[in-house]
């Protein structure tokens, strides 16, 4: 009956580690937050509805395997998504009594890949959907705030990494601010520099070169250097200069670390402000001039509009990148969602190195949405 | 009057304008012919100073640009540039409100300034007014630009081959539009074609460029009667030259009496267009009407094809 046209690539390539994830562990239970786990699989935690949720689970990846439409595929995969985290989290809840108070239950390897190929089937199927970049934009939101509601639900509790939040619910968010304001104030500031270096480097050739080697030279310094190199002179000025301490700079915490991103960010801002400022069209520019249009009003109605996309572009590259390495800035006592990872890692507790992975991931995400949907939206009127 | 004297431009130590000079009178169209590359554009660029002349200068009413506020002058002097260059982020409206805009007219003159622009060169404003440049045709995007230099009356126009990407038909359109419109503010007019057609019909002085010079400046019955070199006569086929000359002549100077047979020509009409109606005809001679006289009355005003012969011939 099925021939090969009506079997989906993707869904019949996914059916196996879909079906893998069925055989390895369901969920992972230790006496404490850093004892080896303990495997148990679905059939342990659910006894015959384990058996259940499994052959509903197959049956849903038969149906992918078939080609469906893509709202249907859609609809499907956002129900597996769901569908995945609430046995999840329930599952936590049944086995979490065996090993009160101090154990923990964290998802195992199949509740991951399961979790895995469901969101891979469901993100496959919303790029074919090809939504508008609103609704895109929105179908992020949406998922954010639904898992946040889960959170605060309590329906997840019983998972270690929401009981590792919970435990840690103020230096949460405290670092939380922390990482965003590092990551957001350090590309504010680099965009301050930035753009009048893109401009300046986008009129005239002869500063473009080195400016470029310079600023190349910083991005290839490895992240952890870069942090170690900051402290040096900023604790001279947090030494030397009357007042440096009272503003809060000093040779470690917030201070190198936003001066290592600043400088890391440099390089995307200026090379993507010169890049946009130079692609608009030479015929455009002198119509520009033709109409007596002075350098001013050129900048602000023809150029820096033409290049907006492209700077755009470039926004979206740091801010990805700063959020990304602004974990690193833990290491010199900056904060910032890095301070659970590097403890974590510490006291090799990985519920508390996902506790600062995931808000990370999340966010960077989050970001490059936002800024895809203003890319497409500003390039919609042109070209 | 526009003065051009002396005017150089030198790339790469080559002269790419070398020494031209030009008198532009007011109210008058000059056309710019000559090959690829010959420095036209150049020289156009020069007089709303795009680029700075390397020797030379230019007047506008006795005053030396170079004494005038940049912006100032670039705004009086309406420019449409070679490839269209119209603001792709901007629609067909915003694009020709641009130098209204600068200059400060009041929202609702820019408007009504725009639809009559548009409505000019055979551009719906309801339809293409909203649109953005990349929705329009090469030829459209034209006709915008020219819309966008005209848009503020400039009393000096300067245009590089406005007029490139027109078919016949629209071209011929919108080179009357351009006729009525210069003479309705008496515009300044300086142009580039590559087309000796389109210089012919338009120019009231046609200068040809080769070289970077200036090799020959003269109203359009010069250039085809007396071509000051071997270079002009090549622009002009040796075949074509006859026609293009009848072309230029109105046959109202040359009717005589008589009778002649068949359909009617108009008086405005040229001799060429007579010569043409009695080679395809068959007759020797024509008569002539005017609108108001009934098309089969018999026929006193006539042109013939003796006339036609003798005016033609080389001198
Ligand atoms: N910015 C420049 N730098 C160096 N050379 C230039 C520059 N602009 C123009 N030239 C040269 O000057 C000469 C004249 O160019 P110009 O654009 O005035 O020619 P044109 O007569 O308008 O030609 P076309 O009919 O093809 O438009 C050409 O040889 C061109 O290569
Ligand atoms: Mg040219």
């Amino acid at each position: 009956m099925i021939n090969r046209a009506r079997i989906d690539r993707l869904g019949f390539w996914l059916f196996w580690p879909g079906m893998a994830a069925l055989l390895l562990p369901f969920a992972g239970v230790r006496r404490s937050r850093i004892a080896l786990p303990d495997a148990q699989s679905l059939s342990n935690t659910f006894g015959n509805w384990g058996y259940v949720a499994g052959a509903v689970y197959l049956a849903v990846l038969l149906a992918f395997v078939v080609r469906l439409s893509p709202v249907w595929r859609v609809g499907l995969g956002g129900l597996l998504c769901v569908a995945l985290v609430l046995v999840t989290g329930r599952g936590a809840h049944l086995l979490a009594p065996d090993v009160a108070p101090y154990g923990r239950v964290s998802p195992g390897a199949g509740a991951w890949l399961a979790l895995a190929v469901a969101g891979l089937l469901w993100a496959d199927a919303m790029v074919r959907l090809r939504p508008p970049p609103l609704w895109r934009l929105a179908t992020g939101g949406a998922v954010l705030g639904g898992v946040c509601t889960l959170i605060a639900s309590g329906y997840l509790d019983d998972l270690s990494v929401i009981v590792e939040y919970h435990n840690r619910a103020r230096s949460f968010w405290s670092e939380a601010r922390a990482h965003i304001l590092l990551a957001l104030g350090s590309f504010g500031v680099a965009c301050l520099i930035g753009l009048p270096l893109g401009l300046w480097a986008a009129k005239s050739r002869a500063i473009r070169g080195p400016l470029a080697s310079v600023l190349t030279g910083l991005q290839t310094i490895p992240s952890i250097a870069m942090f170690g190199l900051m402290i040096v002179p900023l604790g001279w000025v947090a030494a030397n200069v009357p007042g440096a301490g009272a503003i809060g700079i000093s040779g470690i915490g917030m201070a190198p670390a936003f001066l290592a991103l600043v400088l890391y960010a440099l390089l995307p801002v200026v090379s993507n402000t010169e890049a946009g400022l130079r692609a608009v069209p030479p015929a455009t520019e002198e119509a520009a001039r033709a109409m007596g249009l002075n350098a001013r009003q050129r900048l602000w109605q023809v150029e820096i509009p033409l290049a907006l996309p492209v700077l755009l572009t470039g926004a979206r590259i740091v801010l990805v990148q700063n959020i990304g390495l602004a974990t690193v800035g833990a290491l010199i006592g900056a904060g910032g969602f890095g301070a659970f990872v590097f403890q974590g890692l510490g006291q090799s507790a990985v519920d508390l190195i996902l506790l600062g992975t995931i808000p990370t991931v999340a966010l960077a995400f989050m970001t490059a949405l936002l800024l895809d949907t203003a890319v497409a939206l500003c390039r919609k009127d042109h070209r | 009057m526009i003065e051009i004297k002396g005017l150089s431009k030198i790339y790469n130590g080559e002269r790419v304008v070398d020494h031209a000079d030009m008198q532009l009178e007011t109210g008058t169209i000059t056309v710019i012919v000559g090959t690829s590359g010959s420095g036209k554009s150049t020289l156009l660029r020069m007089i709303n100073r795009l680029i700075d002349a390397d020797e030379g200068t230019v007047l506008i009413d006795g005053q030396d640009t170079r004494d005038m506020g940049l912006d100032a002058l670039r705004r009086r002097i309406g420019y449409v540039i070679q490839d269209h260059g119209l603001f792709p982020h901007w629609t067909v409206a915003r694009n020709v409100a641009t130098v209204p805009k600068l200059l400060g007219w009041s929202a609702p003159d820019i408007k009504a300034r725009v639809r009559e622009m548009l409505e000019t060169f055979q551009l719906d404003p309801d339809r293409y007014g909203p649109r953005f440049p990349h929705e329009l045709s090469g030829g459209q995007a034209q006709r915008v630009g020219v819309a966008r230099a005209l848009a503020a009356r400039p009393d000096m126009l300067l245009m590089d081959e406005p007029f490139g990407a027109l078919d016949p038909v629209i071209r011929a359109q919108a080179q009357d539009e351009l006729r009525t419109v210069q003479k309705q503010f008496g515009a300044t007019v300086l142009m580039v074609t590559h087309d000796m057609a389109e210089a012919l019909s338009l120019g009231d002085k046609i200068a040809v460029m080769n070289a970077g010079k200036i090799v020959q400046i003269g109203p359009p019955e010069e250039i085809v009667t007396r071509p000051a070199n071997p270079f002009v006569r090549s622009l002009i086929a040796a075949t074509d030259r006859p026609f293009r000359r009848l072309a230029l002549i109105g046959l109202e100077d040359h009717i005589v009496s008589g009778t002649a047979q068949g359909p009617a020509i108009a008086p405005d009409a040229s001799l060429a267009d007579a010569l043409s109606q009695m080679i395809w005809s068959g007759r020797d001679a024509l008569p002539v009407v005017d609108a108001q006289t009934a098309p089969d009355a018999p026929a006193h005003k006539i042109i013939t094809l003796r006339d036609v012969l003798r005016l033609g011939q080389a001198q």
